[in-house]
């Protein structure tokens, strides 16, 4: 069975000659990921304490990396790139929708319980 | 939404069987759809794992304060460096993983067979990495010990701030108590090991200790905990009920007991991913190397366990953020 790769990443901007190089190509930028993720995680920069929409906005960039190496591990090493779009999407939309759905559920919901613990008259310090 | 287009040759029978609308092979889309439904698994742990973060937001233990130890580097404060070497161990384990699949589609038997091997091989060093970290967080390092409402206190040297063991400062008064064993006394009725000081051993050490602080499980917003004043301290240490020295399910010295929890379950259930991952390349690398995939014609089968592995390779990345990270 011939199978037809798709040797572009970054939307065309990048292309490799091979599977293999690409392969490689994508090792390195997810390791730069991680490189960033580590270093930021170990200096943790003043500016970035600041709180962005609930969470620190270094807690926003790491979670926004992890989507991003998630997405090119699931595209280029387990190869959604080369399979039909109907494919990949009945693989990631029911995930896409149903996660952060759950998400926001719970969250909510344990800080409502934290707002009743911290304010309300239950006490849990004794 | 090209599966809708027909893409059966002229002489193939739609309702015939056969015939692939989403070209993917049968067993390789039940692979796929395996993994969006362990896939919602995992996303349901780390939300629960969220939830309990977010219920106890003030008081959850700091990552870099609990995982801190590198091998060979005893006593040195190395946060994040060790599972970022995991992370590496596991994510180049997947580059050979997908190295090997490439190697299948050009039907080279021997390529396929090393570079398996050396999947195997990250995977097995992977499992190990975990070993060694769970075995840092069962034993502990400084130990802690617990108040009656639950509160973790641990404690701090007051120049320098920095955690101090408890076999450091813990008066000696001897005592009697022992371990109750199942073969003293009422059948089947034991307990478990007792800490290696008792509560009152540590409250006389840390009474005539001066240089000593208790560092609360409250943070103060800016990724540290905070610190009682003196006076603070000695009314708090009045409280301790228990020493707690490392983790278990009931209770450790890091903080809330759900930290430990979720840690035991999710790092696990991943760990047992990945052993499985390791057992099922293990198969199949004997298979390569006995020849069945040339006998058959094509490496499909490599294929498939590569999306399996690379799988857990994506938790990882998940777990590693959300437990190491944010």
């Amino acid at each position: 069975m011939a199978v037809e790769h798709k040797l572009s990443i970054f939307r065309g901007r990048l292309t490799f000659k091979s599977v293999t190089q690409k392969i490689w190509g994508v090792l390195i930028f997810l390791s730069i990921l991680t490189i960033v993720e580590v270093a930021l995680g170990i200096f943790k920069p003043q500016v970035l304490m600041n709180t962005f929409l609930g969470m620190k906005l270094l807690n926003w960039i790491f979670i926004i990396l992890t989507i991003i190496k998630a997405y090119y591990i699931a595209w280029d090493f387990m190869h959604l790139r080369d399979e039909r779009r109907s494919f990949t999407s009945s693989i990631v939309l029911p995930l896409l929708i149903l996660i952060p759905y759950l998400i926001f559920i719970l969250l909510l919901e344990a800080d409502y319980i934290y707002n009743v613990m911290s304010d309300g008259f239950v006490s849990w310090n004794f | 939404m090209d599966a809708t287009l027909t893409n059966q040759s002229e002489n193939e029978n739609i309702w015939g069987g056969g015939n692939k609308p989403l070209n993917a092979s049968y067993g390789k889309m039940m692979m796929w759809f395996f993994i969006v439904s362990d896939a919602l698994t995992f996303s349901g742990f780390l939300a629960a794992y969220g939830f309990s973060r977010f219920k106890f937001i003030e008081s959850w233990p700091i990552a870099d304060e609990v995982f801190n130890h590198f091998p060979f580097l005893h006593g040195v404060d190395a946060p994040m460096y060790y599972v970022a070497l995991m992370t590496f161990i596991l994510i180049f384990s997947s580059v050979t993983m997908v190295l090997a699949v490439d190697a299948g589609h050009h039907m080279k038997k021997n390529k396929v067979a090393f570079y398996m091997l050396l999947t195997i091989v990250g995977g097995a060093i992977f499992l190990g990495s975990q070993a060694w970290e769970w075995k840092n967080f069962i034993n502990g390092q400084y130990g802690a010990v617990e108040t009656r409402g639950g509160q973790i206190l641990q404690f701090v040297n007051a120049e320098t701030g920095k955690r101090v063991n408890l076999s450091s400062f813990a008066a000696s008064i001897p005592t009697d108590r022992s371990q109750h064993k199942a073969k003293n006394g009422v059948w089947y009725v034991k307990e478990s090991t007792l800490p290696t000081y008792s509560v009152e051993e540590i409250t006389a050490g840390f009474l005539a200790n001066d240089n000593l602080l208790i560092k609360t499980q409250q943070n103060d917003g800016q990724g540290h905990k905070l610190v009682l004043d003196r006076e603070g301290s000695i009314n708090k240490i009045t409280q301790a009920v228990h020493v707690v020295e490392g983790a278990n399910l009931v209770r450790n010295e890091y903080g809330s007991p759900l930290f430990a929890n979720f840690f035991f379950f999710i790092t696990g259930f991943h760990g047992f991913h990945v052993f499985t991952g390791v057992l099922i390349n293990l198969i199949i690398f004997f298979n390569v190397v006995i020849g069945t995939y040339e006998k058959r014609g094509h490496y499909e089968m490599v294929e498939k366990v590569g999306l399996y592995w690379h799988f857990v390779d994506l938790v990882w990345v998940f777990v590693f953020t959300f437990f190491y990270l944010v």
